[in-house]
């Protein structure tokens, strides 16, 4: 254990992309996000990185993937309306296999929006915001310790899957100040042979999305999914929260609405309601093994920061098993432990 | 027997694919030549657009990737930041360069990112089918403008080396064409000036090559040549719009 | 122990400063905490205000509709949170810049002339440790020592700067002894 210090999620952000061995990173500015690039902009050149703040999301993705061809760790982070500018860009990302992190701490829409706080690019996120069938490794953390923790494991993950990763946080994380550990990590950066480097003493490399023959472009999409198969076999990631034998209630929470929703959780079980709550930590691959075995539970209510998107998930993996309900503020508002108590209180009668 | 002509190195097996009587062909082994007599083949990374050349980096033999319709200047900064000791270039075309990648190129420039651009206009868009480019001429007919450019509807062709020779980041830019010999050896010279300027760690660099579309144009190569004498010169004038960047 | 606090006032008075150093001084004692601050249009017209909490226990929700207590700094800012304070809860009141009395009486006042004691002591400024000084004499959220062996870090650069605000929370917490 390292000594503990007190950091903001959007600067936590940066600290630990920069621990994780990233050197690159181009971005544009938006709000809620900005402390995330002022913070690179002052420490990159001080590692001997590279800060760039580019014209447009859109220029900023392909610098991204620019940097990723050529083999280092880079990332770049926005906010909503900027991550739909650089959807075009994923999606190139996702058919021509490079390894990044992309951030977006979200704020609510649809359109300019607000600038307050909302998980209404879950869709977005894991269902494929750009064209082509393709998935992004998704990370949403609830604390800043664990923006630190996946940050670094979306690096990891993105490498070892060769396929760019989304970090999916919100407006109050970013802002939210915590006590974190950065303990003493190495990140374990493999040799990209596959990356363009100048072709001194091999035959040349190439990065494309391009596959002109349909049978080689089926090709192609057999692979991706083969390999999506491959993450979601090896990569669900979740937190039980008095998830045992005789939980009777399921709150499903992601995010910073985990954290509200954990809050209502304890109310309830001191009010003698079994209440337990699953919060899923990839996104995508949705954690379907959490379900697996829904034990003593009568009911499950999703609580989210939208209008319902994750929903949709928990409902196909349980699949009419048990009644799957769903509260959800919009807009940049968010439901409070008193009104998610409430509605655990109303759904158990 | 003495050898007198062979194929660049950095020209790979595969045969090209443009139609006869485009000049993509005699500016990719300009490219190549100039790679090759500046031995710098093994350290380049090239960035292919989407257009006519969209499989530039199969013609190639070199590092290279594919970038998404205009983004290549973009793409080609990522690179060069991650990892400046190589020559990067991009080949762009001018619904790629100047129309969806307008932003990207102007901020590559102004930036002044240590790159190579190669820019081929040639008045349409070729790989789409021919419709209007953002340098097809006044009056020019394509698919998309059967009556011809009207002034009054689609505005005026873009010259992309005199704007972009207005911007201080703009280290070398040069307008050339390649539709005689004499043109060739000149557009030879301007495209591995550009790349030496590169070496010298001098960016942005940027040369127009002025080419011809007949299958888009609806001409035989030889009339091709003759209009784009006759119409392009007079209106994108060759030579040197800039030669050394504002230095503070 | 468990503290939901909000502090709230105009932007330049300080308030999300007091907040942090009430953060830092909790992780100094080992305890959970979390700041948060408000940040767009809740922040427009200059109002600016952050939400601390300081625990014994893990801290899940990092928004609060019923802080245990809330220091105000101006006006607008009572107006805004007296109702919200949990029954039994603290309000502290910067008296100097409020001109009317706290209508709750199911919670603990304190009522300081926050400004007035700042500018007494040469700058106005240093209101924030006045009220600091006197919400944490009455609430023990943290050890007044802490705070005071936080200055150095606080205002590292700025270090003329310690003398001064280090008298301000002294005299915050004498008033509040006083009373």
């Amino acid at each position: 254990m390292g000594e503990k210090v007190l950091m903001k999620g959007n600067e936590a952000i940066g600290e630990a992309a920069v621990s994780a061995g990233c050197r690159h990173f181009f971005g544009y500015p938006i709000t809620p996000q900005s402390e995330l690039p002022a913070y690179l902009a002052k420490k990159m050149p001080l590692v001997g990185g590279v800060f760039l703040q580019a014209e447009s999301e859109i220029s900023a993705i392909n610098m991204v993937y620019g940097a990723a061809c050529a083999g280092v760790r880079v990332m770049t982070s926005s906010s909503s309306p900027g991550v739909s500018l650089k959807q075009e860009g994923i999606s190139y990302l996702a058919g021509a296999e490079l390894p990044v992190l992309v951030c977006n701490v979200q704020r609510a829409g649809p359109g300019l929006g607000t600038i307050q706080p909302s998980q209404a690019d879950y869709f977005q996120a894991v269902k494929g915001g750009g064209h082509g069938d393709y998935r992004l490794i998704t990370l949403s953390p609830s604390s800043v310790q664990e923006i630190i923790d996946l940050i670094r494991l979306g690096f990891d993950l993105a490498d070892k899957y060769k396929t760019p990763a989304m970090f999916l946080a919100d407006g109050m994380l970013g802002q939210l100040m915590e006590p974190v550990d950065l303990g003493e990590y190495k990140s374990e950066i493999k040799e990209k042979p596959w990356a363009l480097s100048g072709c001194e003493g091999r035959a040349k490399n190439t990065v494309t999305s391009i596959w002109i023959n349909p049978e080689e472009m089926e090709r192609h999409n057999i692979h991706l999914q083969e390999k999506y198969a491959e993450i979601k076999k090896n990569e669900q990631r979740w937190e039980n929260f008095h998830f045992d034998d005789e939980a009777e209630f399921l709150v499903v929470a992601h995010g910073s609405m985990a954290r509200i929703a954990k809050s209502a959780v304890i109310k309830a079980r001191e009010e003698g309601i079994k209440a337990s709550l699953i919060r899923p930590i990839t996104l995508w691959p949705f954690p379907e093994n959490a379900f697996s075995s829904l034990k003593s539970l009568k009911k499950i209510l999703v609580v989210e920061m939208n209008m319902g998107q994750m929903v949709e998930d928990v409902r196909l993996v349980v699949n009419g098993r048990i009644p799957v309900e769903f509260f959800g503020r919009a807009g940049g508002m968010f439901p409070t432990v008193e009104q998610t108590l409430g509605k655990i209180r109303g759904l158990i009668k | 027997m003495q050898k007198v002509f062979e194929k660049p190195v950095s020209i790979d097996e595969k045969p090209f694919s443009y139609c006869a009587g485009c000049t993509h062909g005699i500016i990719h082994r300009l490219v190549a030549e100039s790679i090759d007599e500046l031995g710098i083949r093994e350290k380049v990374i090239g960035v292919a657009p989407v257009g006519c050349s969209v499989f530039a980096y199969e013609f190639f033999n070199f590092d290279m990737c594919s970038a998404a319709h205009g983004r290549a200047p973009a793409v080609a900064t990522g690179i060069k930041r991650a990892r400046p000791e190589n020559i990067v270039f991009t080949y762009q075309g001018d619904g790629d360069l100047a129309a969806i990648g307008t932003a990207e190129i102007v901020h590559a420039a102004a930036r002044a990112e240590k790159i190579t651009t190669i820019f081929v206009n040639n008045a349409i868009y070729g790989m789409t089918g021919g419709q209007m480019a953002p340098t097809t001429l006044v009056g020019q007919k394509t698919d998309t403008t059967p009556y011809g450019r009207k002034v009054e509807n689609q505005g005026y062709p873009i010259k992309v080396a005199e704007m972009l020779s207005t911007l201080e980041g703009a280290n070398y830019i040069e307008r050339v064409t390649v539709i005689s010999p004499a043109h060739v050896n000149k557009a030879k010279a301007a495209i591995k000036k550009a790349f030496q300027y590169q070496i010298e760690g001098k960016g942005f660099n940027l040369i127009e090559v002025l080419s011809t579309c007949p299958s888009c144009w609806g001409m035989s190569p030889i009339k091709a040549i003759e209009w784009l004498k006759a119409n392009m010169i007079p209106h994108y004038p060759l030579g040197v719009y800039k030669d050394g960047a504002k230095t503070e | 122990m468990h503290e939901e606090l909000i502090i709230a006032g105009f932007g330049g008075q300080g308030v999300l400063l007091i907040g942090q150093m009430i953060a830092y001084a909790g992780l100094a004692e080992n305890k959970h905490v979390l700041w948060m601050p408000a940040y767009g249009p809740e922040t427009r017209g200059g109002f600016a205000n952050c939400t601390v909490m300081v625990s014994d226990k893990e801290l899940y929700s990092p928004v609060t509709t019923s802080p245990s207590s809330v220091i105000v700094m101006n006006l607008p800012s009572l107006d805004k949170f007296e109702r919200s304070v949990e029954e039994g809860g603290l309000i502290v009141v910067n008296k100097s810049l409020v001109n009317r009395e706290v209508f709750r009486g199911d919670i603990d006042k304190v009522v300081v002339p926050a400004t007035e004691i700042a500018t007494e002591l040469g700058n106005v400024k240093a209101a924030n440790m006045v009220a600091l000084g006197a919400y944490i004499e009455r609430r023990k959220t943290v050890k007044f020592e802490t705070l005071i062996n936080l200055l150095p870090k606080i205002f590292k650069g700025k270090e003329k700067l310690i003398p001064l605000n280090e008298k301000a929370l002294i005299q915050g917490a004498e008033f509040v002894k006083n009373l």
